[in-house]
Protein backbone atom coordinates (compact mmCIF):
# COMPACT_ATOMS: atom_id res chain seq x y z
CA UNK A 1 0.00 0.00 0.00
CA UNK A 2 1.34 3.52 -1.03
CA UNK A 3 1.79 5.88 1.62
CA UNK A 4 -0.80 8.34 2.43
CA UNK A 5 -0.01 11.18 0.16
CA UNK A 6 -3.06 13.57 -0.79
CA UNK A 7 -2.73 16.80 -2.60
CA UNK A 8 -5.01 19.01 -0.45
CA UNK A 9 -5.27 22.24 -2.56
CA UNK A 10 -8.19 21.06 -4.42
CA UNK A 11 -10.50 21.30 -1.22
CA UNK A 12 -9.01 24.88 -0.12
CA UNK A 13 -9.66 26.16 -3.79
CA UNK A 14 -13.41 24.52 -3.07
CA UNK A 15 -14.04 25.95 0.20
CA UNK A 16 -12.57 29.60 -0.94
CA UNK A 17 -14.91 29.73 -4.33
CA UNK A 18 -17.80 28.26 -2.75
CA UNK A 19 -17.23 30.86 0.15
CA UNK A 20 -17.07 33.89 -2.01
CA UNK A 21 -19.44 33.04 -4.78
CA UNK A 22 -21.71 32.70 -2.17
CA UNK A 23 -21.46 36.06 -0.63
CA UNK A 24 -22.47 37.03 -3.96
CA UNK A 25 -24.72 34.93 -4.96
CA UNK A 26 -26.40 35.84 -1.16
CA UNK A 27 -26.90 39.75 -2.13
CA UNK A 28 -27.67 39.27 -5.92
CA UNK A 29 -30.13 36.82 -5.16
CA UNK A 30 -31.34 38.63 -2.69
CA UNK A 31 -31.67 41.97 -4.40
CA UNK A 32 -33.06 40.03 -7.28
CA UNK A 33 -35.87 38.50 -5.44
CA UNK A 34 -37.34 41.34 -3.57
CA UNK A 35 -37.56 42.97 -7.55
CA UNK A 36 -38.92 40.22 -9.09
CA UNK A 37 -41.05 39.65 -5.68
CA UNK A 38 -42.08 43.66 -6.23
CA UNK A 39 -42.95 43.97 -9.85
CA UNK A 40 -46.87 44.41 -10.58
CA UNK A 41 -46.93 43.00 -14.27
CA UNK A 42 -47.26 39.68 -14.64
CA UNK A 43 -45.67 39.48 -18.21
CA UNK A 44 -42.27 41.09 -16.69
CA UNK A 45 -42.07 39.01 -13.55
CA UNK A 46 -42.88 35.40 -15.70
CA UNK A 47 -40.22 36.87 -18.67
CA UNK A 48 -37.91 37.86 -16.05
CA UNK A 49 -38.24 35.29 -13.60
CA UNK A 50 -37.13 32.42 -16.26
CA UNK A 51 -33.90 34.84 -17.70
CA UNK A 52 -33.13 34.49 -13.90
CA UNK A 53 -33.78 30.79 -13.40
CA UNK A 54 -31.92 30.04 -16.65
CA UNK A 55 -29.07 28.93 -15.34
CA UNK A 56 -30.24 26.48 -13.46
CA UNK A 57 -32.02 24.43 -16.05
CA UNK A 58 -29.28 25.08 -19.04
CA UNK A 59 -26.84 22.31 -18.68
CA UNK A 60 -23.82 23.92 -16.95
CA UNK A 61 -21.63 23.76 -20.04
CA UNK A 62 -24.21 26.01 -21.83
CA UNK A 63 -23.81 28.62 -18.52
CA UNK A 64 -20.12 27.98 -19.37
CA UNK A 65 -20.47 29.04 -22.56
CA UNK A 66 -22.06 32.18 -22.70
CA UNK A 67 -19.81 33.11 -19.40
CA UNK A 68 -17.19 32.59 -21.46
CA UNK A 69 -18.67 34.59 -24.31
CA UNK A 70 -18.82 37.88 -22.17
CA UNK A 71 -16.06 36.97 -20.02
CA UNK A 72 -13.92 35.31 -21.98
CA UNK A 73 -10.65 37.76 -23.40
CA UNK A 74 -12.72 38.64 -26.79
CA UNK A 75 -16.05 38.71 -24.87
CA UNK A 76 -17.18 42.37 -24.40
CA UNK A 77 -16.98 42.30 -20.32
CA UNK A 78 -13.55 40.33 -20.38
CA UNK A 79 -11.37 42.59 -22.88
CA UNK A 80 -13.14 45.71 -20.88
CA UNK A 81 -11.06 44.22 -17.95
CA UNK A 82 -7.61 43.41 -19.75
CA UNK A 83 -7.90 46.70 -21.65
CA UNK A 84 -8.26 49.12 -18.92
CA UNK A 85 -7.43 46.85 -15.80
CA UNK A 86 -5.06 44.67 -17.20
CA UNK A 87 -7.32 41.87 -15.13
CA UNK A 88 -7.77 38.45 -16.80
CA UNK A 89 -11.21 36.74 -15.56
CA UNK A 90 -11.11 33.66 -17.85
CA UNK A 91 -8.82 30.69 -16.44
CA UNK A 92 -8.29 32.60 -13.15
CA UNK A 93 -9.31 31.97 -9.39
CA UNK A 94 -11.66 34.31 -9.87
CA UNK A 95 -13.58 32.54 -12.49
CA UNK A 96 -14.22 29.82 -10.32
CA UNK A 97 -16.34 32.18 -8.16
CA UNK A 98 -17.82 33.28 -11.31
CA UNK A 99 -19.10 29.81 -12.73
CA UNK A 100 -19.95 28.77 -9.06
CA UNK A 101 -21.78 31.68 -8.52
CA UNK A 102 -23.76 31.52 -11.75
CA UNK A 103 -24.95 28.33 -11.23
CA UNK A 104 -26.16 28.83 -7.85
CA UNK A 105 -27.91 32.08 -8.06
CA UNK A 106 -31.01 30.86 -9.05
CA UNK A 107 -31.45 27.76 -6.36
CA UNK A 108 -30.95 31.33 -3.84
CA UNK A 109 -32.90 33.78 -6.20
CA UNK A 110 -36.10 31.73 -6.20
CA UNK A 111 -35.65 30.27 -2.58
CA UNK A 112 -35.78 34.05 -1.29
CA UNK A 113 -38.47 35.07 -4.09
CA UNK A 114 -40.58 32.07 -2.47
CA UNK A 115 -39.98 33.17 0.81
CA UNK A 116 -40.06 37.06 0.48
CA UNK A 117 -43.77 36.73 -1.27
CA UNK A 118 -44.96 34.55 1.66
CA UNK A 119 -44.17 37.43 4.25
CA UNK A 120 -47.87 38.43 5.34
CA UNK A 121 -48.08 41.68 3.36
CA UNK A 122 -49.72 43.23 6.56
CA UNK A 123 -46.20 43.53 7.84
CA UNK A 124 -45.07 45.75 5.23
CA UNK A 125 -48.27 47.45 5.14
CA UNK A 126 -48.11 48.14 9.18
CA UNK A 127 -44.31 49.31 8.79
CA UNK A 128 -45.00 51.59 5.86
CA UNK A 129 -48.14 53.18 7.92
CA UNK A 130 -45.77 53.54 11.07
CA UNK A 131 -43.44 55.45 8.63
CA UNK A 132 -40.42 53.07 8.50
CA UNK A 133 -38.53 53.71 5.80
CA UNK A 134 -38.35 51.03 2.75
CA UNK A 135 -34.93 50.33 3.26
CA UNK A 136 -35.60 49.54 7.36
CA UNK A 137 -38.63 47.74 6.33
CA UNK A 138 -36.76 45.61 3.81
CA UNK A 139 -34.18 44.35 6.59
CA UNK A 140 -36.01 44.52 9.67
CA UNK A 141 -39.40 43.43 8.48
CA UNK A 142 -39.37 41.17 5.76
CA UNK A 143 -36.20 39.92 6.03
CA UNK A 144 -36.24 38.39 9.14
CA UNK A 145 -39.91 37.26 8.39
CA UNK A 146 -38.58 35.29 5.18
CA UNK A 147 -35.17 34.07 6.56
CA UNK A 148 -36.09 30.11 7.17
CA UNK A 149 -36.50 30.05 3.57
CA UNK A 150 -33.86 32.62 2.71
CA UNK A 151 -31.08 30.62 4.67
CA UNK A 152 -32.45 27.04 3.50
CA UNK A 153 -32.14 28.93 -0.21
CA UNK A 154 -28.38 30.46 0.77
CA UNK A 155 -27.29 26.64 2.08
CA UNK A 156 -28.30 25.18 -1.13
CA UNK A 157 -26.57 27.57 -3.16
CA UNK A 158 -23.56 27.27 -1.28
CA UNK A 159 -23.81 23.40 -1.70
CA UNK A 160 -24.80 23.97 -5.46
CA UNK A 161 -21.62 26.27 -5.74
CA UNK A 162 -19.17 23.60 -4.02
CA UNK A 163 -20.63 20.71 -6.69
CA UNK A 164 -19.85 23.47 -9.56
CA UNK A 165 -17.99 21.62 -12.25
CA UNK A 166 -19.45 21.97 -16.06
CA UNK A 167 -19.24 25.83 -16.24
CA UNK A 168 -15.98 25.89 -14.08
CA UNK A 169 -14.32 23.91 -16.96
CA UNK A 170 -15.34 25.45 -19.38
CA UNK A 171 -14.26 29.44 -18.26
CA UNK A 172 -11.89 28.67 -15.53
CA UNK A 173 -10.00 25.34 -16.67
CA UNK A 174 -8.51 22.87 -14.79
CA UNK A 175 -5.21 24.17 -13.46
CA UNK A 176 -3.74 22.30 -10.85
CA UNK A 177 -3.17 24.19 -7.86
CA UNK A 178 -5.14 27.34 -9.39
CA UNK A 179 -8.74 26.57 -10.99
CA UNK A 180 -8.92 22.64 -9.88
CA UNK A 181 -11.84 22.29 -7.78
CA UNK A 182 -12.67 19.26 -5.62
CA UNK A 183 -15.26 18.03 -8.97
CA UNK A 184 -12.22 18.99 -11.55
CA UNK A 185 -9.76 17.04 -8.87
CA UNK A 186 -12.10 13.96 -8.96
CA UNK A 187 -12.51 14.21 -12.99
CA UNK A 188 -8.86 14.62 -13.44
CA UNK A 189 -7.84 11.57 -11.04
CA UNK A 190 -10.61 9.03 -12.62
CA UNK A 191 -9.15 10.24 -16.00
CA UNK A 192 -5.39 9.29 -15.31
CA UNK A 193 -6.75 6.01 -13.81
CA UNK A 194 -5.82 6.99 -9.90
CA UNK A 195 -9.00 5.68 -8.54
CA UNK A 196 -7.49 5.88 -4.76
CA UNK A 197 -7.28 9.39 -4.88
CA UNK A 198 -10.30 9.97 -6.45
CA UNK A 199 -12.01 8.19 -3.14
CA UNK A 200 -10.39 10.42 -0.98
CA UNK A 201 -11.87 13.50 -2.41
CA UNK A 202 -15.11 11.64 -2.82
CA UNK A 203 -15.75 10.75 0.76
CA UNK A 204 -14.78 14.42 0.97
CA UNK A 205 -17.04 16.20 -0.63
CA UNK A 206 -19.53 13.69 0.20
CA UNK A 207 -18.75 15.20 4.09
CA UNK A 208 -19.15 18.44 3.08
CA UNK A 209 -22.46 17.82 1.58
CA UNK A 210 -23.75 15.80 3.99
CA UNK A 211 -22.61 18.27 6.59
CA UNK A 212 -24.60 21.08 4.87
CA UNK A 213 -27.87 19.32 4.25
CA UNK A 214 -27.50 18.25 8.15
CA UNK A 215 -27.21 21.99 9.05
CA UNK A 216 -29.89 22.96 7.09
CA UNK A 217 -32.18 21.11 8.73
CA UNK A 218 -30.96 21.54 11.83
CA UNK A 219 -31.92 25.56 11.28
CA UNK A 220 -35.30 24.32 10.38
CA UNK A 221 -36.10 22.48 13.32
CA UNK A 222 -35.16 25.06 15.64
CA UNK A 223 -37.05 27.14 13.55
CA UNK A 224 -40.38 25.17 14.04
CA UNK A 225 -39.74 24.90 17.68
CA UNK A 226 -39.30 28.38 18.50
CA UNK B 1 -60.54 66.26 12.50
CA UNK B 2 -61.86 66.35 9.10
CA UNK B 3 -61.39 63.96 6.84
CA UNK B 4 -63.01 64.27 3.16
CA UNK B 5 -62.90 60.91 1.01
CA UNK B 6 -64.59 60.72 -2.30
CA UNK B 7 -62.85 58.09 -3.97
CA UNK B 8 -63.45 55.59 -6.65
CA UNK B 9 -62.00 52.41 -7.22
CA UNK B 10 -62.83 49.06 -9.66
CA UNK B 11 -62.22 46.16 -7.68
CA UNK B 12 -63.55 43.58 -10.29
CA UNK B 13 -65.29 44.00 -13.35
CA UNK B 14 -68.66 44.02 -10.90
CA UNK B 15 -67.79 45.34 -8.07
CA UNK B 16 -66.61 49.22 -8.19
CA UNK B 17 -66.22 51.13 -5.01
CA UNK B 18 -67.35 54.80 -4.49
CA UNK B 19 -66.91 55.90 -1.13
CA UNK B 20 -68.08 59.34 -0.46
CA UNK B 21 -67.94 61.14 3.11
CA UNK B 22 -66.95 63.84 4.88
CA UNK B 23 -66.48 63.79 9.10
CA UNK B 24 -65.39 66.14 11.65
CA UNK B 25 -66.62 63.88 14.32
CA UNK B 26 -64.30 62.63 16.78
CA UNK B 27 -65.17 58.63 15.75
CA UNK B 28 -66.23 57.36 12.78
CA UNK B 29 -67.98 53.86 12.30
CA UNK B 30 -68.07 52.12 8.96
CA UNK B 31 -70.59 49.76 9.21
CA UNK B 32 -70.89 47.25 6.56
CA UNK B 33 -71.21 43.55 5.84
CA UNK B 34 -68.05 41.56 4.51
CA UNK B 35 -66.49 42.27 1.12
CA UNK B 36 -68.69 45.44 1.13
CA UNK B 37 -65.62 48.07 0.66
CA UNK B 38 -65.12 48.96 3.78
CA UNK B 39 -61.35 47.88 4.76
CA UNK B 40 -61.10 48.99 0.87
CA UNK B 41 -61.93 52.42 1.63
CA UNK B 42 -59.86 52.28 4.74
CA UNK B 43 -56.43 51.00 2.69
CA UNK B 44 -57.36 53.70 0.31
CA UNK B 45 -57.03 56.59 3.58
CA UNK B 46 -53.98 54.88 5.18
CA UNK B 47 -52.52 54.97 1.78
CA UNK B 48 -52.00 51.10 1.45
CA UNK B 49 -54.03 51.05 -1.65
CA UNK B 50 -54.86 53.45 -4.71
CA UNK B 51 -57.78 54.90 -5.68
CA UNK B 52 -58.68 55.00 -9.57
CA UNK B 53 -59.45 58.39 -8.91
CA UNK B 54 -61.15 61.02 -6.42
CA UNK B 55 -59.50 63.52 -3.56
CA UNK B 56 -58.47 62.22 0.40
CA UNK B 57 -58.28 65.27 2.49
CA UNK B 58 -56.97 64.96 6.30
CA UNK B 59 -57.13 68.28 8.53
CA UNK B 60 -56.79 70.32 5.26
CA UNK B 61 -53.55 68.09 4.09
CA UNK B 62 -53.83 66.36 0.83
CA UNK B 63 -53.49 62.69 0.76
CA UNK B 64 -54.33 62.00 -2.68
CA UNK B 65 -55.59 63.88 -5.24
CA UNK B 66 -56.11 61.98 -8.67
CA UNK B 67 -56.75 65.15 -10.81
CA UNK B 68 -52.75 66.74 -8.95
CA UNK B 69 -51.59 63.88 -9.07
CA UNK B 70 -50.95 63.51 -5.51
CA UNK B 71 -50.12 60.48 -3.89
CA UNK B 72 -48.69 60.31 -0.42
CA UNK B 73 -46.94 57.69 0.65
CA UNK B 74 -47.99 55.68 3.90
CA UNK B 75 -45.55 57.00 5.88
CA UNK B 76 -46.04 60.54 4.88
CA UNK B 77 -49.86 60.56 5.81
CA UNK B 78 -49.33 59.89 10.07
CA UNK B 79 -52.45 57.81 9.43
CA UNK B 80 -51.72 55.10 12.63
CA UNK B 81 -53.68 51.34 11.12
CA UNK B 82 -54.71 48.37 13.59
CA UNK B 83 -54.50 45.53 11.87
CA UNK B 84 -57.33 42.78 11.93
CA UNK B 85 -54.53 40.12 12.65
CA UNK B 86 -52.46 43.05 14.78
CA UNK B 87 -49.55 42.19 12.26
CA UNK B 88 -46.92 42.60 15.25
CA UNK B 89 -43.16 42.08 13.55
CA UNK B 90 -42.69 38.27 14.60
CA UNK B 91 -38.80 38.35 15.16
CA UNK B 92 -38.73 41.53 17.36
CA UNK B 93 -39.48 41.76 21.11
CA UNK B 94 -42.58 43.58 22.40
CA UNK B 95 -40.61 46.31 23.04
CA UNK B 96 -38.86 46.12 19.80
CA UNK B 97 -42.04 46.07 17.71
CA UNK B 98 -43.01 49.19 19.58
CA UNK B 99 -39.81 50.79 19.24
CA UNK B 100 -39.11 50.05 15.94
CA UNK B 101 -40.58 52.89 13.82
CA UNK B 102 -38.77 55.43 16.30
CA UNK B 103 -35.91 57.77 15.57
CA UNK B 104 -33.44 58.75 17.59
CA UNK B 105 -30.85 57.78 20.19
CA UNK B 106 -31.48 54.07 21.86
CA UNK B 107 -32.01 54.56 25.17
CA UNK B 108 -35.01 57.58 24.34
CA UNK B 109 -36.40 55.09 22.40
CA UNK B 110 -36.59 52.24 24.59
CA UNK B 111 -37.43 54.58 27.61
CA UNK B 112 -40.48 56.08 25.45
CA UNK B 113 -41.20 52.28 24.37
CA UNK B 114 -41.60 51.13 28.08
CA UNK B 115 -43.63 54.52 28.87
CA UNK B 116 -46.28 52.63 26.51
CA UNK B 117 -45.96 48.84 27.59
CA UNK B 118 -46.59 50.33 31.10
CA UNK B 119 -49.38 52.46 30.32
CA UNK B 120 -51.31 49.69 28.04
CA UNK B 121 -50.83 47.02 30.84
CA UNK B 122 -47.94 44.90 29.50
CA UNK B 123 -45.86 45.29 32.80
CA UNK B 124 -43.01 42.32 32.31
CA UNK B 125 -43.56 41.76 28.42
CA UNK B 126 -41.76 43.93 26.81
CA UNK B 127 -38.58 41.50 26.13
CA UNK B 128 -41.53 38.56 24.95
CA UNK B 129 -42.10 37.51 21.00
CA UNK B 130 -45.40 38.45 19.66
CA UNK B 131 -46.72 34.52 19.33
CA UNK B 132 -45.85 33.84 23.29
CA UNK B 133 -48.57 36.60 23.87
CA UNK B 134 -52.60 36.34 23.75
CA UNK B 135 -54.86 38.16 21.99
CA UNK B 136 -55.60 40.84 23.95
CA UNK B 137 -51.83 41.40 24.65
CA UNK B 138 -51.12 41.30 21.20
CA UNK B 139 -53.47 43.95 20.08
CA UNK B 140 -52.30 46.39 22.84
CA UNK B 141 -49.33 45.79 21.15
CA UNK B 142 -50.29 46.78 18.45
CA UNK B 143 -51.97 49.63 19.67
CA UNK B 144 -48.49 50.72 21.63
CA UNK B 145 -46.79 50.47 18.62
CA UNK B 146 -49.49 52.72 16.73
CA UNK B 147 -49.86 55.58 19.38
CA UNK B 148 -46.27 55.89 20.34
CA UNK B 149 -46.22 57.56 16.80
CA UNK B 150 -48.64 60.20 17.39
CA UNK B 151 -50.54 59.29 14.32
CA UNK B 152 -53.29 62.39 13.48
CA UNK B 153 -55.64 59.91 12.43
CA UNK B 154 -56.59 55.88 13.99
CA UNK B 155 -57.79 53.60 11.42
CA UNK B 156 -59.12 50.30 13.15
CA UNK B 157 -59.70 47.63 10.78
CA UNK B 158 -62.02 44.97 12.68
CA UNK B 159 -60.07 45.33 16.21
CA UNK B 160 -61.99 42.98 17.89
CA UNK B 161 -63.15 40.32 15.50
CA UNK B 162 -60.47 38.15 16.51
CA UNK B 163 -60.70 38.24 20.04
CA UNK B 164 -63.11 36.03 22.03
CA UNK B 165 -66.57 37.82 23.76
CA UNK B 166 -64.93 38.50 27.45
CA UNK B 167 -61.88 40.10 26.23
CA UNK B 168 -63.49 41.86 23.46
CA UNK B 169 -65.85 43.55 25.65
CA UNK B 170 -62.32 44.48 27.89
CA UNK B 171 -60.98 45.90 24.94
CA UNK B 172 -63.75 47.89 23.87
CA UNK B 173 -63.50 49.43 27.31
CA UNK B 174 -59.74 50.10 26.79
CA UNK B 175 -59.88 51.82 23.13
CA UNK B 176 -63.03 53.79 24.21
CA UNK B 177 -60.56 55.15 27.22
CA UNK B 178 -58.10 55.44 24.75
CA UNK B 179 -60.05 56.96 21.76
CA UNK B 180 -61.31 59.89 23.96
CA UNK B 181 -57.76 61.41 24.73
CA UNK B 182 -56.70 60.22 20.96
CA UNK B 183 -59.55 61.63 19.32
CA UNK B 184 -59.69 60.80 15.65
CA UNK B 185 -60.62 57.70 14.32
CA UNK B 186 -62.39 55.71 12.19
CA UNK B 187 -63.42 52.40 12.83
CA UNK B 188 -64.66 49.60 10.45
CA UNK B 189 -66.68 46.98 11.68
CA UNK B 190 -69.76 44.39 10.51
CA UNK B 191 -70.82 44.60 14.18
CA UNK B 192 -73.65 47.16 14.90
CA UNK B 193 -73.06 46.73 18.60
CA UNK B 194 -69.12 47.91 18.29
CA UNK B 195 -70.49 50.80 16.54
CA UNK B 196 -72.68 51.73 18.60
CA UNK B 197 -70.84 51.38 21.04
CA UNK B 198 -67.66 53.24 20.34
CA UNK B 199 -68.37 56.10 17.47
CA UNK B 200 -70.36 58.79 17.30
CA UNK B 201 -70.94 58.64 13.91
CA UNK B 202 -71.59 55.92 11.35
CA UNK B 203 -71.37 55.46 7.94
CA UNK B 204 -73.10 52.13 6.13
CA UNK B 205 -72.05 50.78 3.25
CA UNK B 206 -73.45 48.13 1.26
CA UNK B 207 -71.78 46.98 -2.27
CA UNK B 208 -69.43 49.39 -2.59
CA UNK B 209 -71.60 52.12 -1.89
CA UNK B 210 -71.85 54.42 0.63
CA UNK B 211 -75.74 54.18 2.20
CA UNK B 212 -75.81 56.75 4.90
CA UNK B 213 -74.42 58.60 7.08
CA UNK B 214 -75.41 59.98 10.83
CA UNK B 215 -75.28 60.40 14.43
CA UNK B 216 -74.69 56.81 15.40
CA UNK B 217 -78.33 56.72 17.51
CA UNK B 218 -80.17 58.92 15.21
CA UNK B 219 -78.89 55.96 12.66
CA UNK B 220 -80.41 53.73 14.75
CA UNK B 221 -83.92 55.36 15.70
CA UNK B 222 -84.36 56.29 12.07
CA UNK B 223 -82.17 53.67 9.56
CA UNK B 224 -84.54 55.42 6.54
CA UNK B 225 -83.98 52.68 4.50
CA UNK B 226 -84.07 48.83 3.74
CA UNK B 227 -80.20 48.30 3.46
CA UNK B 228 -79.48 50.12 6.93
CA UNK B 229 -82.15 48.72 8.68
CA UNK B 230 -80.71 45.46 8.15
CA UNK B 231 -77.58 46.41 8.69
CA UNK B 232 -78.10 48.03 12.17
CA UNK B 233 -79.35 44.54 13.18
CA UNK B 234 -83.24 45.14 12.17
CA UNK B 235 -84.53 41.75 11.79
CA UNK B 236 -88.15 41.94 10.55
CA UNK B 237 -88.31 43.71 7.34
CA UNK B 238 -91.54 43.71 4.94
CA UNK B 239 -92.53 45.27 1.86
CA UNK B 240 -95.69 47.51 2.46
CA UNK B 241 -98.55 49.17 0.73
CA UNK B 242 -99.77 52.62 1.61
CA UNK B 243 -103.68 52.12 3.16
CA UNK B 244 -103.70 55.38 5.02
CA UNK B 245 -102.41 58.43 6.20
CA UNK B 246 -100.58 56.87 8.83
CA UNK B 247 -101.37 53.08 8.04
CA UNK B 248 -99.64 50.62 6.08
CA UNK B 249 -100.36 47.14 5.23
CA UNK B 250 -97.70 44.40 5.78
CA UNK B 251 -98.72 41.87 2.95
CA UNK B 252 -96.57 39.26 3.75
CA UNK B 253 -97.41 39.56 6.94
CA UNK B 254 -100.87 39.76 6.56
CA UNK B 255 -101.41 42.37 8.84
CA UNK B 256 -102.42 46.23 8.89
CA UNK B 257 -100.57 48.35 11.03
CA UNK B 258 -100.75 52.19 12.26
CA UNK B 259 -97.81 54.38 12.37
CA UNK B 260 -96.80 57.52 14.52
CA UNK B 261 -95.27 59.69 11.30
CA UNK B 262 -96.95 59.81 7.84
CA UNK B 263 -96.62 57.30 5.27
CA UNK B 264 -95.00 59.02 2.12
CA UNK B 265 -95.47 57.81 -1.19
CA UNK B 266 -91.54 56.68 -1.07
CA UNK B 267 -92.35 54.71 1.59
CA UNK B 268 -91.61 50.70 0.09
CA UNK B 269 -91.00 49.04 3.04
CA UNK B 270 -91.46 48.91 7.13
CA UNK B 271 -89.50 47.47 9.88
CA UNK B 272 -90.16 46.67 13.16
CA UNK B 273 -86.98 45.28 15.57
CA UNK B 274 -87.31 42.28 17.19
CA UNK B 275 -87.06 43.99 20.76
CA UNK B 276 -90.18 46.61 20.15
CA UNK B 277 -92.74 43.47 20.29
CA UNK B 278 -93.98 43.87 23.90
CA UNK B 279 -97.22 41.34 24.92
CA UNK B 280 -100.81 43.36 24.35
CA UNK B 281 -102.38 44.90 26.84
CA UNK B 282 -105.70 46.46 25.96
CA UNK B 283 -104.63 47.92 22.78
CA UNK B 284 -107.05 47.98 19.79
CA UNK B 285 -104.47 48.73 16.84
CA UNK B 286 -101.32 47.12 15.94
CA UNK B 287 -101.74 43.80 17.74
CA UNK B 288 -100.84 40.62 16.16
CA UNK B 289 -102.02 37.13 17.48
CA UNK B 290 -98.98 34.92 17.50
CA UNK B 291 -98.53 31.41 16.00
CA UNK B 292 -95.04 30.28 17.14
CA UNK B 293 -92.69 28.82 14.64
CA UNK B 294 -89.44 28.00 16.95
CA UNK B 295 -87.71 29.31 19.99
CA UNK B 296 -84.44 29.40 20.98
CA UNK B 297 -83.13 31.31 23.40
CA UNK B 298 -79.76 33.43 24.35
CA UNK B 299 -78.31 33.83 27.70
CA UNK B 300 -80.60 36.14 28.73
CA UNK B 301 -82.94 36.17 26.25
CA UNK B 302 -85.68 34.40 24.76
CA UNK B 303 -86.08 34.45 21.04
CA UNK B 304 -89.49 33.54 19.08
CA UNK B 305 -89.78 33.11 15.52
CA UNK B 306 -93.80 33.71 14.79
CA UNK B 307 -95.95 34.13 12.25
CA UNK B 308 -99.69 36.09 11.86
CA UNK B 309 -102.35 33.36 13.76
CA UNK B 310 -104.54 35.64 11.97
CA UNK B 311 -103.65 35.36 8.24
CA UNK B 312 -104.46 32.61 6.45
CA UNK B 313 -103.21 32.76 3.09
CA UNK B 314 -99.63 30.79 2.35
CA UNK B 315 -98.21 34.45 1.06
CA UNK B 316 -99.23 35.90 4.49
CA UNK B 317 -97.13 33.43 6.34
CA UNK B 318 -93.90 36.00 6.89
CA UNK B 319 -92.02 34.81 9.80
CA UNK B 320 -91.23 37.40 12.63
CA UNK B 321 -88.50 37.83 15.36
CA UNK B 322 -89.33 38.37 18.96
CA UNK B 323 -86.94 38.97 21.12
CA UNK B 324 -87.11 39.62 24.90
CA UNK B 325 -85.28 39.76 27.74
CA UNK B 326 -85.38 36.84 30.25
CA UNK B 327 -85.52 39.14 33.17
CA UNK B 328 -88.84 40.63 32.04
CA UNK B 329 -91.04 38.21 33.68
CA UNK B 330 -92.80 37.67 30.08
CA UNK B 331 -95.02 34.61 29.25
CA UNK B 332 -95.48 34.12 25.25
CA UNK B 333 -98.70 35.60 24.95
CA UNK B 334 -101.80 35.12 22.68
CA UNK B 335 -101.36 38.69 21.30
CA UNK B 336 -98.22 40.96 20.49
CA UNK B 337 -98.30 44.56 20.35
CA UNK B 338 -96.44 46.87 18.16
CA UNK B 339 -96.39 50.56 19.23
CA UNK B 340 -96.81 52.85 16.00
CA UNK B 341 -93.62 54.81 17.23
CA UNK B 342 -91.26 51.61 16.94
CA UNK B 343 -92.74 51.14 13.39
CA UNK B 344 -89.35 51.90 10.73
CA UNK B 345 -90.42 53.78 7.54
CA UNK B 346 -88.23 52.53 5.01
CA UNK B 347 -87.60 53.02 1.12
CA UNK B 348 -85.54 50.42 -0.86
Amino acid sequence: MKPFEMDFSPILISLKTASAAIVATFFLGVFAARRVAALKSRQAKMVLDGILTLPLVLPPTVAGFFLLAVFGVKGPVGKFLVDFFSVKIAFSWEATVLAAAAISFPLMYRSARGALEQVDPNLVYAAKTLGMPEWKIFWKVSLPSALPGVAAGGVLAFARGLGEFGATSMIAGNIAGKTRTLPLAIYSEVAAGNMEAAYDYVIVIVLFSFIVVAAMNYFTVLEKRK
Amino acid sequence: MSLRVRIKKRLSKSFLLESEFETSSCCLGILGASGCGKSMTLKCIAGIETPDEGLIALNGRTLFDSRKKINLKPQQRRAGYLFQNYALFPRMTVLENISAALGGPRKQRREAACAWIERLGLGGLGAQYPHRLSGGQQQRAALARMLIREPELILLDEPFSALDACLREQMQILLQDILETHGDVVLVTHNRDEAYRLCSEMLVMESGKALKKGPVREMFRRPGSVGVARLTGCKNICAVQRSGEREVYASSWGLSLRTAEKVGGEITHIGIRAHDFEPAARQSHNVLPLKVRRKSEDPFEHIVLFTNAAAQAPEEQGELWWKYSKYSGWQVPQKLYIAPENILLLVP
